[in-house]
């Protein structure tokens, strides 16, 4: 079954949208497959490979199925000074998952950004876009167990 | 009770959220007995997050509510002495909130409390005026850019307003790239309005139609709280300059540091590759979609009301020489109260760090400005005035805002790669020596911080840096060397112990520390034992430092604090 990117449709077609439809599709679908990158060129009217080329570009776009839960780690300048890389490990051991990767079950997926403008909080992470602050190693394990049982 | 509240106003930027300021207004208002609650944005004071002030008769009371206990909520509606917050004097006395005058003050999306504050008299009073006037008023006022160039405001409108154009286009920049820096958006969450009035007072200035606001994609309260602001512009027909309507549309980013370069930003802009071209032509001359476009910083837009308002004589009043003002700073890091700061060009960093940002005397090594491209700065030179031409000398500079404290307890050499692993990989890969230079000036580092650096290493750093420096396009390239060529003057010592004796004396980088555990106070509750990852804690409680991960997990966990790390090969009980 083919998927829907009739979302595209209330974009203009000019080129110059080409991110605000490549956002608006991974809004919706949570990334950007390659059969989304085919329909984003074909609705623009440009090559498939020039697509590529700006969603490889931005960090933004993901090109794989995230988790349910998208822990996003902060490794800004403040939440490094504050420790984020020991976060990050705590967490990653937590979830037997890397930087980047998602779990088995699609139920957790770990990434890290480059500053989530909390920095007076740090360290700093965030699950869905929600952002968490001052965490140590409990605050951060107790989140994380808070949403295993969602 | 003669004392009345009036009306509570709850924190609600992104900061005070993320400290639990939503589920705090829920509990407020179901206790509240219909008293008017009004979301506010940050006032700066993030450490005591979150924050609310209580409106009463007799004046404001502000509360810092770190629990939603039933004693803390019935203890505000009582006007309680618990909990009460107060700006310190010496802050108080340091600070100079100009700007920032209604962040936090008043509700971000009520176009009516911005008018009420004096909001948008500026653009009235300036629509009163010539387009020259309005320019030669942003001239005297000494405004420079402020989103890191420093080039002054009132010469690039000028450039701008002699452009003859069918569009000519104006840039609002928010990408706030710097990771570490938060200004642009307590500015736009807060008084979303006041970016816009500056913006709209730029398209008279310069005969501007069109008006862009690039905004991270990390800030979705920003994004929302401008477009409720935008819409409710167009209804009072705030945009309807020289009797037409413009255009204000806000896109956002998608994640690329580059971008937040001017050239890039354009590219960006027009749906491509975040890629820097070689200027000139400059976007003045030759912009979006080769219209003329000029683009200015959120802060540099937001002082425009208040040069406007108060005369630019009188604005340039504050600050040095070269550098006139107010300027807003993202403090954080390891001090007591990290924050968004407003203080008048020339502050020492001293009065920045200690006295507003109550940072420890002892404990601090340096401060870093101007993120990945500034550089550090020691404690010995805090006596330096904060302004353009003070930080450029000493090999930083000022940047957008972002200032970092480091403590003793921090490792230059690892603050360096970091910066150089962020610089790195936010390089679009356009010119070779920003490409594969950072990248080896990284891989030098990493090799230093991992034990294994040799003493020409270091000549290597320094003559890469300087290639690397005169070799690049853009500025990301220009001055992504900086902070390892800072850290190498001030912090030499730190790369010669790393490389020389392999040792770290922050005892941060993992490769060169061993953790023990002091016997002699373990009280043997195997809390360690439990949660160390790789089992490197034996039965009689001691840690083997070539299974251990250097995690910190039993650090964190031991109840005794008899857990710590400390120099390779110095433990007395470890194996
Ligand atoms: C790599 C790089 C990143 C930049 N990032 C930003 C940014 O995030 N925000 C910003 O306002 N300016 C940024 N700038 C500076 C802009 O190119 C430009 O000078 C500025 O937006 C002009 O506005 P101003 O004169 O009001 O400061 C960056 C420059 C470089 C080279
Ligand atoms: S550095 Fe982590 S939120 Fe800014």
């Amino acid at each position: 079954m083919s998927t829907d990117y009739s979302c595209l449709e209330q974009i203009d077609k000019n080129p110059g949208n080409l991110i605000k439809g490549l956002q608006t599709i991974q809004a919706e679908h949570s990334y950007i497959a390659d059969e989304a990158i085919v329909a984003t060129a074909n609705y623009f009217s440009m090559a498939v490979v020039e697509v590529e080329g700006v969603v490889s570009f931005y960090a933004q776009f993901k090109r794989t199925q995230p988790g349910k839960f998208q822990i996003c780690v902060c490794d800004g300048t403040a939440c490094h000074i504050k420790g984020s890389t020991l976060m990050l490990d705590w967490i990653s051991t937590e979830l037997k998952i890397a930087d980047g990767e998602t779990d088995a079950d699609g139920f957790f997926s770990l990434e890290t950004a480059a500053c989530l403008g909390c920095c007076s909080l740090a360290p700093v992470m965030s699950v869905n876009g929600k952002v968490f602050g001052n965490l140590d190693r409990k605050a951060t394990l107790k989140i994380l167990k808070e949403y295993r049982k969602k | 009770m003669s004392n009345r509240i009036k009306k509570i106003k709850v924190g609600m930027a992104s900061c005070g959220i993320a400290a639990g300021a939503d589920e705090l207004y829920k509990i407020l208002e179901a206790n509240g007995n219909g008293i008017p609650l009004e979301e506010v944005g940050c006032i700066g004071h993030c450490y005591a997050e979150p924050l609310i002030e209580v409106e009463t008769d007799a004046g404001s009371i502000f509360y810092s509510v770190t629990d939603t206990k039933q004693a803390t909520i019935d203890n505000i509606f009582n006007l309680g002495e618990a909990s009460r917050f107060g700006i310190s004097e010496i802050r108080a006395a340091k600070e100079n909130v100009k700007i920032t005058r209604l962040c936090g003050r008043i509700s971000p999306t009520d176009i009516d409390e911005y008018i009420a504050n004096g909001g948008y008299e500026a653009l009235q009073k300036a629509q009163a005026m010539s387009s020259a006037e309005v320019i030669d008023e942003v001239k005297i006022s000494g405004l420079r850019g402020r989103g890191g160039g420093g080039f002054p405001t009132g010469m690039k409108w000028g450039f701008m307003a002699s452009k003859e154009a069918d569009e000519k286009i104006i840039i609002c920049n928010a990408d706030e790239g710097d990771p570490g820096a938060f200004m642009d958006r307590s500015v736009m969450e807060s008084v979303p309005h006041q970016l816009i009035e500056g913006m709209l007072i730029a398209a008279y200035a310069t005969g501007s139609n069109k008006l862009f606001i690039y905004c991270r994609a990390e800030y979705p309260l920003a994004i929302k709280n401008l477009k409720i602001a935008i819409d409710q512009a167009y209804e009072r027909k705030l945009n309807v300059i020289n009797g037409k309507p413009l255009e204000i549309i806000i896109k956002e980013g998608a994640g690329a540091f580059v971008c937040g370069e001017e050239t890039a930003l354009i590219a960006s802009l027009e749906g491509k590759r975040g890629m820097p071209r070689f200027r000139p032509p400059f976007p003045t001359d030759k912009g979006w979609n080769d219209f003329p476009s000029m683009i200015n910083n959120v802060e540099t837009f937001a002082n425009v009301p208040v040069i406007l308002a108060e005369g630019g004589a009188e604005y340039a009043k504050i600050g040095t020489e070269g550098s006139k003002g107010t300027k807003l700073f993202a403090l954080a890091g390891d001090l007591e109260n990290p924050g968004l700061i407003e203080v008048p060009m020339g502050i020492t960093l001293a009065e920045i760090v200690f006295d507003i940002g109550g940072a420890d005397r002892d404990s601090v090594k340096a401060v870093q400005t101007g993120g990945p491209s500034g550089g550090c700065i020691p404690v010995e030179l805090f006596d330096t005035p904060v302004d353009y031409d003070s930080l450029k000398s000493l090999g930083a500079i000022m940047g957008s805002g972002g200032m970092i404290v480091i403590g003793q307890n921090r490792c230059m050499v690892e603050t360096a790669r970091y910066f150089l692993d962020f610089t790195h990989r936010e390089s679009c890969g356009k010119c070779t020596f920003c490409r594969v230079g950072t990248k080896r000036m990284f891989e030098t580092l990493e090799r230093i911080t991992a034990g294994a650096g040799e003493i020409a290493d270091i000549n290597f750093l320094e003559d890469m840096g300087t290639k690397v420096r005169s070799g690049s396009l853009c500025g990301l390239g220009q001055t992504a060397p900086n902070p390892v060529l800072a850290t190498l003057c001030y912090f030499k010592d730190e790369y010669l112990s790393h490389i020389e004796n392999r040792q770290c004396e922050a005892l941060e980088c993992p490769a060169l520390v061993d953790v023990e555990i002091k016997q002699d106070k373990c009280i043997k509750c195997k809390l360690c034992i439990k949660n160390c990852p790789v089992n490197a804690v034996s039965d009689d409680f001691v840690i083997d430092n070539t299974l251990c991960t250097r995690c910190n997990s039993c650090i964190e966990v031991c109840p005794k604090d008899t857990i710590f790390r400390c120099k390779k090969g110095d433990g007395y009980y470890s194996g």
